[in-house]
């Protein structure tokens, strides 16, 4: 079963690699940005197929791995 | 006095720091990443680089390895574990001193010789220097020191601030933050000040031809500390 997982930093977190992307955006010609803010995203194959479980083994690596808890917020947003 | 330099898939200042540490009297051990046990050691050095390509965050990967267990047993039991630059980014990762070290403010990699003002000698680490501005070198992407209000507070609470960017004559301000670290913090003790994780580099200082002698210092002091 594959879980998908996205890592974002926290709110008062720097962002200097987001802050590029909005000022190389911003000079493109995409005017109407507030911020940018960016992200990781994972898709883990689990060999677990009840989708709670699988859940819960991709919720632990973000945990103990995936995530630094100190500056990012992680998030399961599909299993499938 | 027995030291250890861990070496990781990536790791590439574990031969300098050899040198430096054999060059004031240390016996030094290379050490696996791999392996699960640590040689009986007065001192463990987690070295600079770039351990596991620097993938998913900065000494993530490293944190996790076998003989992470044998070294984080060995800080919890009052042994001296130093990480420097990588082997900070490791040290954080592991928990064992708080924050974390985020890209460099400017998005550039940072070489160059910098002021660090020592903040606190009452530890193994500092104690008895005679200096209390020091010059090294730092040479990093992810140095940005950053940890949350309540971690400030406690870290400053105990003291745990090692040193800090500042210039030649110990100003720490903005103009001498190279990085964007939260309050000038260039390095950072465990509370029990056994741990002592830092982006600078000693071992870099150690040969008035080629740098500085600034780093033989800091080892000669650190080696009449331990003894």
């Amino acid at each position: 079963m594959k879980v998908s997982a996205i890592i974002t930093l926290k709110k008062d977190v720097l962002d200097p690699q987001g802050k590029v992307i909005h000022q190389t955006l911003d000079g493109m010609g995409f005017k109407d940005i507030n911020e940018v803010r960016q992200g990781k995203y994972f898709e883990v194959d689990v060999k677990e197929n009840d989708p709670i479980k699988a859940k819960n083994i991709v919720e632990d690596m973000c945990k103990k791995l995936l995530a630094n808890l100190v500056i990012e917020n992680y998030k399961i947003i599909e299993t499938q | 006095m027995k030291s250890s330099v861990i070496t990781f898939p990536g790791s590439n200042c574990d031969r300098d720091i050899d040198v430096a540490l054999k060059k004031f009297g240390f016996k030094n051990k290379m050490v696996w990443h791999d392996d699960v046990e640590l040689p009986k050691s007065d001192l463990v050095v987690l070295p600079g680089g770039f351990s596991y390509g620097d993938y998913l965050r900065c000494g993530s990967m490293a944190s996790k390895s076998k003989i992470m267990n044998s070294v984080i047993n060995f800080a919890k039991s009052g042994g001296l574990v130093m990480g420097i630059c990588n082997g900070f980014q490791i040290l954080v990762e592991t928990g064992l001193v708080p924050g974390v070290l985020l890209r460099n403010k400017y998005l550039e990699f940072i070489c160059k010789n910098v002021f660090l003002k020592i903040n606190n000698k009452d530890n193994p680490y500092f104690k008895n220097l005679e200096k209390n501005i020091l010059e090294f070198h730092i040479a990093h992407n992810e140095g940005n020191y950053f940890c949350t209000n309540d971690q400030l507070k406690e870290i400053e609470d105990n003291n745990q601030v090692a040193i800090y960017y500042c210039n030649e004559s110990g100003l720490t301000d903005k103009n001498h933050n190279p990085n964007g670290s939260t309050n000038n913090i260039a390095g950072i003790f465990n509370k029990e000040k056994n741990v002592l994780g830092m982006m600078p580099h000693p071992e870099r200082m150690i040969d008035q031809s080629l740098s500085g002698e600034d780093g033989s210092l800091f080892f000669k002091n650190l080696i009449n500390n331990i003894k």
